[in-house]
């Protein structure tokens, strides 16, 4: 597999970004190169860890976003104990392990000639490319959302950024005895246990500077759909009076006149709307014909997280299409892009990969400032169904909510920005 | 006795352990642990650091975790997703890491 980089394709290489600069011109001669698209908690993970156990693999990570937002802890910013310092992170982490980054969007993939197209200009060619592009949003699957949306009336913040800033700050200006509508699409989405998370830290939020003021879980699941038990007696506890559950309650339209979200018998009022749309893997995902399910998530190869559409390409994280019991979460994103780098390697190198790849999960929920929740599962590869599945015995959720986990839940999202970042 | 009977599971592993393909069986294994004790068992903060401690106490560790022995908050989940020869792996690989 060993090969130069010819002239053509390091003038491509320069041409894609200034960013690659020195490094770019370091390693002339390279085992191959690998480029991943996206930098979240899978692509990052992945590029570091690549070059972690070969450094002879050259990496370059296209990320749109010079700067990591973190979804998981966003919450806590919304609920007030956190702030958005504390879930942005830098990438210049990755360059220590020799990671290549280019600050573009991707704008296409041609796996025949085996390049990405940046949105600025230039080529970047690879012999394995990562596709980790997370969500992207259904937004037609909710009448008016899009203008809604554009004209600030209605948020998602189901990626952590802009809009988790925007809806603090509604949150802050809602009058006392107001009512804050949080809508949830039916499973599968991004981070199950998130919306019920988020109701208990706008309530926490609440509690202490709105007291009269409302949650409204609008639910288009039939109940709770992780740690069910858990988060209701947190909101009957901690919460007592102010956390509304309605399950089986679809949004399919919104209308910022009447500050309403439309479900299918009734309309239903609110005076922060907070609705969350069906998701679907990420746009560059679709454009590369890597969807492969519903016209929605990615098929791979879970020994290998290798595309079952597209040869030479892998997928990651909340874009694929989950594996039994599987959630879309950022501790398996992490985990897959570890599946993905030991692959890549092996497959560079001309070895067999991993034929019986094992992961866990955990997802840690606050549902206060400072006691928290968990779901853990092991997941396992199983050779007569061709998929992980969660090893029977194993797993499991908090029997309480407790502040010891609350001190790990912090921890842990410290360590895995770290795994990933640093 | 003890002995023998870790001498004998030593040795029904050892033909999964040394073959070609399992070269980085304990890696691979180990590295989900990496999210919350850190890169290679290293730099964590709030979890036990796994990097460099001695084979036999990550084993016992494990092991305790799994049979419920040794409180946990998550690790007696985690643990019974995990065979005793993976649990070799994984100590092997962590025991071998610099602290």
């Amino acid at each position: 597999m060993k090969r130069n980089i010819d002239r053509r394709d390091f003038l491509k290489l320069a041409g894609a970004a200034a960013a690659l600069g020195a490094a770019g011109c370091a390693t002339m001669t390279t085992k191959a190169r690998v480029v991943v698209i996206g930098g979240g908690f899978g692509g990052a993970t992945a590029a570091k860890y690549i070059r972690m156990w070969d450094p002879a693999i050259e990496v370059v990570m296209v990320e749109r976003a010079n700067i990591f937002t973190s979804c998981p802890i966003s919450n806590l910013v919304l609920g007030g104990s956190k702030t958005m310092e504390q879930i942005r992170h830098g990438y210049d982490g990755l360059r220590k392990y020799g990671v290549q980054l280019v600050f573009d969007e991707a704008t296409a993939v041609d796996a025949a000639k085996r390049v990405v197209k940046l949105e600025r200009g230039g080529d970047l060619t690879y012999d394995r490319l990562i596709v980790a592009p997370g969500i992207d949003f259904m937004f037609n699957e909710i009448a008016g959302y899009e203008t809604a949306m554009g004209s600030g009336r209605v948020v998602h913040a189901w990626k952590a950024g802009a809009q988790t800033i925007a809806l603090r700050k509604q949150l802050e200006a809602m009058k006392d005895g107001g009512v804050f509508l949080l809508s949830v699409p039916l499973a599968p989405y991004r981070c199950p246990p998130g919306p019920y998370e988020r109701a208990c830290q706008v309530a926490s939020y609440f509690k202490k500077a709105k007291p009269r003021s409302k949650v409204l879980i609008l639910d288009a699941n039939p109940d709770v759909t992780s740690k069910g038990p858990l988060f209701k007696k947190a909101w009957a506890e901690l919460y007592k009076g102010m956390v509304e559950f309605r399950g089986n309650a679809k949004a399919i339209g919104v209308d910022p006149r009447t500050s309403t979200v439309k479900l299918e018998v009734e309309d239903v009022k609110g005076d922060v709307l907070n609705v969350v749309p069906p998701q679907r893997a990420g746009d560059i995902a679709l454009k590369a014909g890597l969807i492969t399910a519903n016209n929605r998530w990615c098929g791979v190869d879970w020994r290998t997280m290798e595309s079952t559409a597209v040869k030479g390409v892998h997928v990651l994280g909340d874009a694929t299409l989950s594996a039994p019991l599987m959630p879309k979460s950022g501790s398996m994103a992490n985990q897959h892009a570890k599946i993905s780098a030991a692959a890549v390697v092996a497959m560079i190198n001309g070895q067999a990969p991993n034929p019986e790849p094992k992961i866990a999960n955990t997802c840690y929920s606050f549902v206060s400032d400072d006691e928290a929740i968990h779901v853990a599962s092991v997941h396992t590869w199983d050779n007569k169904d061709k998929t992980l599945k969660t090893v029977p015995g194993s797993g499991g959720v908090s029997p309480a909510r407790n502040v010891l986990e609350g001190g790990y839940a912090w921890a842990w999202a410290v360590n895995i920005w770290q795994d990933t970042l640093a | 006795m003890r002995i023998a009977i870790v001498i004998a599971v030593a040795l029904a592993v050892a033909p999964f352990a040394v073959s070609a393909q399992d070269k980085n069986a304990g890696r691979n294994l180990a590295a989900s642990c990496a999210m919350c004790h850190g890169t290679d068992g290293r730099g964590a903060v709030g979890y036990e650091p796994l990097a460099g401690m001695a084979k036999a106490e990550l084993v016992r560790k494990f092991t305790e975790f799994r049979s419920g022995a040794k409180p946990a908050t998550v690790m007696h989940q985690i643990s019974k997703g995990y065979t005793d020869q993976q649990i070799q792996l994984i100590a092997e690989y962590f025991s071998a890491q610099k602290k």
